[in-house]
């Protein structure tokens, strides 16, 4: 009798515990930011200065300011090796928040977790957050209310990367009959700027090749000799890891000079170009995320971060590295999130749906950049509830053979050629799942 | 034409770089019937351990030997902590062995030595060379030279000296070899440094070209179809296997791949391999297993 008491009361605990919704748990002064990370496995060379760079930004936060408004940040990390499913596993077990602090938004931290996340981050209402990534169409927000391809989508990315060539060419009359390979990783990441790059081909009247590059790339002469064969004017590579180097070392080998090719956001780090050697030197890349630690927040982190030896750089000849500064603009985009959240909900913690709202009212302009340390490093940025990007801007940094050169100011995407693709995307998406559009103005 | 010539050579060039990773694989299993599953992670291990010894200020030579004797204190190593207490147990013991042992290498090669990416200069510019019209690259050629030679020198090696010899009769009856007081655990030191060593070569090489990472380690996946093809116990069958991976693959991405999609290179020598496993399970070279039923 005595155990099917206790058997009883454990059922009634567990069951109540199970039943009370996050936000009643919402009572503490902290808010939970959980980070599906990767500092081991294939892509761990990126990936531990990433998480530096965004550990170093909310210890500067919480550290130096105070947390957000107030709000310390309650930071916790999860080693993934860059498996969407171990990033499901973390969603799941970290959804629900931490001994009350809730959860206001989830970095998926790769476009293969955000595609796997997409339908339960709508379900369960929390943001997911996967800047310059992400499922292209879910850009429009009025059928994607908890995704955000934030900063710089894919589309944004082929399109900038058209601009600049043109721009180099004399213009986008002078695009016409040219040549343009897109050398791309054979993957969902890699086909994502396919649908753009033939819808402004046939705006521009360039020819338009793509050719991939299964993974993971570390032998590549078949591809290079068929670029070869095009005599191509502008190779446009997309690639990610190590098919980057090897892609740049086999082109020089086959006579494409480092100068004509254009790399995309994940192919333009150190990590991308040190391998490669001499062949890199002249390489260029779409930098949303510019290197360099000679920005204000470099100083600002410098004196109070590293200085004090609270880095989680382990080798600080890093700081200023590319993946550091994806690491400080993911991170800031996120308190700045918050901070547009607390404006409206009061200076506490937030859960998912006040989250979204947040992101979804994000403004960062200039004057703000300024303020917090960013500007030239971060683009300003813009998002409404129908528009989950916000920016769809980048600089073109140039590889001299030992640093990163910024050779451009920002160079905005065409988005206005290319939103009716994503609505058309999105609107296929919201029919073959039975959702119906909320109207962009309803959030205001 | 120009494009068959150039795509064959290339890809037969090509070829001698994944033969160099069989190599380890073959000496392993020759000895102990054993397939190393922590053959990559002894390659990027050893790779990385001599590009920071050269980032430390080593001149290449010095580096270069402080390696292989790293490499042997860890085949002594593992051979007195992993494989001794494994002894006349079932190989599918120790391929699960070497499976957690790969984990561990991984880790400590991380742990110890970061997990940044590392240029490795060998002096070997990877600039084409003109025969004709055809293109060859000059590290290919490097590195099929290389290949060529390490195999010369296991093959003399196996012949003609007594570590050799008593490794061969290892791999051909263990019993026997013991009852004539052939020492095994020192065979296997032997045999696992030397594998080190070779996977020091392939890593250098490989890491040349993309770099000394993590993903060093993921070169062994080309190695598998090699090893299917060449069989698993010959070293000649692993260049041999190397060769015809190379030149398939090569020729497939070329004249197959446009009409199916493209990025066809990671799949298609699996693909050859099963249709190998058909008509020859043992491969070009390997021993065909006898056994009294």
């Amino acid at each position: 009798m005595k155990r099917l008491v206790l058997t009883a009361l454990l059922a009634a605990s567990v069951a109540t515990t199970a039943l009370v919704p996050p936000a009643a748990f919402a009572d503490s002064k902290e808010q939970y930011v959980p980070l599906p990370t990767y500092r081991v496995g294939p892509y761990a060379s990126s990936g531990t200065l990433w998480w530096a760079g965004t550990l170093d930004y909310f210890r500067y936060i919480n550290e130096v300011e105070g947390g957000v408004n107030g709000v310390k940040l309650k930071v916790e990390e999860f080693e993934t090796e860059w498996s969407p499913d171990r990033t499901v596993e973390v969603y799941e077990r970290v959804k629900n928040g931490k001994d009350g602090a809730p959860v206001a938004f989830f970095f998926t931290h790769g476009t293969p977790a955000s595609y796997a996340l997409i339908e339960k981050g709508a379900a369960d209402k929390i943001p997911l957050i996967d800047p310059a990534g992400g499922r292209t169409e879910s850009t429009d927000g009025t059928v994607f209310p908890y995704a955000f391809p934030l900063l710089f989508n894919y589309f944004s990315q082929a399109s900038v990367g058209i601009n600049y060539i043109a721009q180099k060419e004399g213009g986008f009359d002078k695009l016409k009959g040219k040549k343009i390979v897109t050398v791309y990783h054979d993957s969902a990441y890699g086909r994502e700027t396919q649908a753009a790059v033939e819808l402004l081909a046939k705006k521009y009247g360039f020819e338009n090749f793509q050719i991939p590059v299964a993974d993971p790339g570390n032998e590549q002469s078949p591809q290079w000799r068929q670029v070869r064969e095009i005599k191509p004017d502008w190779v446009f590579l997309r690639t990610w890891g190590v098919s980057t180097p090897v892609a740049i070392k086999t082109a020089q080998r086959f006579g494409i000079p480092a100068d004509r090719i254009i790399g995309d956001v994940w192919a333009g780090s150190e990590a991308d170009v040190i391998p490669a050697g001499t062949a890199a030197k002249g390489y260029q890349a779409l930098a949303p995320y510019p290197g360099g630690a000679g920005f204000e927040i470099h100083d600002r982190l410098r004196k109070t971060i590293l200085d004090t030896g609270k880095s989680d750089l382990r080798d600080t000849k890093f700081f200023g590295a590319v993946y550091y500064n994806i690491g400080l603009i993911n991170a800031v985009l996120a308190v700045e999130a918050l901070r547009a959240g607390q404006a409206k909900f009061g200076n506490k913690p937030l859960n998912g749906e006040e989250g979204r709202w947040g992101f979804e009212h994000l403004t960062i302009d200039d004057a703000r950049l300024k303020e917090i340390g960013f500007y030239g490093l971060l683009q300003p940025i813009k998002l409404t509830p129908a528009d989950h990007e916000g920016g769809g801007a980048a600089r073109i940094q140039q590889w001299d053979g030992d640093k990163w050169v910024l050779v451009t100011d920002w160079i905005q995407a065409d988005r206005d050629t290319l939103r009716p693709l994503v609505e058309a995307k999105a609107a296929a998406y919201a029919k073959e799942h039975n959702i119906t559009p909320r109207s962009p103005t309803a959030e205001n | 034409m120009n494009l068959f010539l150039e795509t064959l050579i290339g890809g037969l060039l090509a070829g001698t770089m994944y033969s160099l990773v069989a190599i380890g694989f073959v000496l392993i299993y020759k000895a102990s019937g054993v397939f190393n599953f922590a053959q990559g992670s002894m390659l990027l291990f050893a790779a990385l351990t001599f590009v920071t010894l050269l980032e430390k200020g080593l001149p290449f030579a010095a580096a270069l030997a402080v390696t292989i004797a790293i490499l042997i204190l860890g085949a002594i190593l593992i051979e007195r902590t992993v494989l001794r207490p494994l002894a006349n147990r079932s190989p599918m013991t120790l391929f699960m062995a070497t499976l957690g042992l790969s984990y561990v290498i991984e880790g400590a090669a991380q742990g110890l030595m970061g997990a940044q990416v590392h240029a490795l200069d060998l002096g070997i510019e990877d600039v084409p060379i003109f025969i004709g019209d055809v293109l060859i690259s000059q590290f290919d050629l490097v590195a099929a030279a290389t290949a060529v030679t390490l195999a010369l020198v296991l093959a003399l090696l196996f012949n003609n000296t007594r570590i050799g010899i008593s490794l061969r009769a290892v791999a051909d009856d263990t019993r026997a070899a013991l009852s004539i007081g052939i020492n095994l655990n020192r065979i296997w030191q032997i045999v696992w440094a030397v594998a080190g060593i070779v996977g020091l070569v392939a890593g250098m090489l490989w890491g040349a070209r993309q770099g000394i990472q993590f993903s060093l380690s993921l070169v062994v996946l080309k190695a598998l179809p090699v090893l299917i093809i060449g069989g698993f116990t010959s070293i000649g069958g692993a260049i041999a296997g190397g060769l015809i991976v190379g030149a398939a693959e090569n020729l497939a991405e070329t004249y197959v791949g446009p009409y199916i999609g493209g990025g066809i290179t990671p799949w298609f020598p699996y693909f050859l391999a099963i249709a190998f496993l058909y008509i020859r399970p043992a491969g070009l070279f390997g021993e065909r297993a006898l056994e009294r039923v």
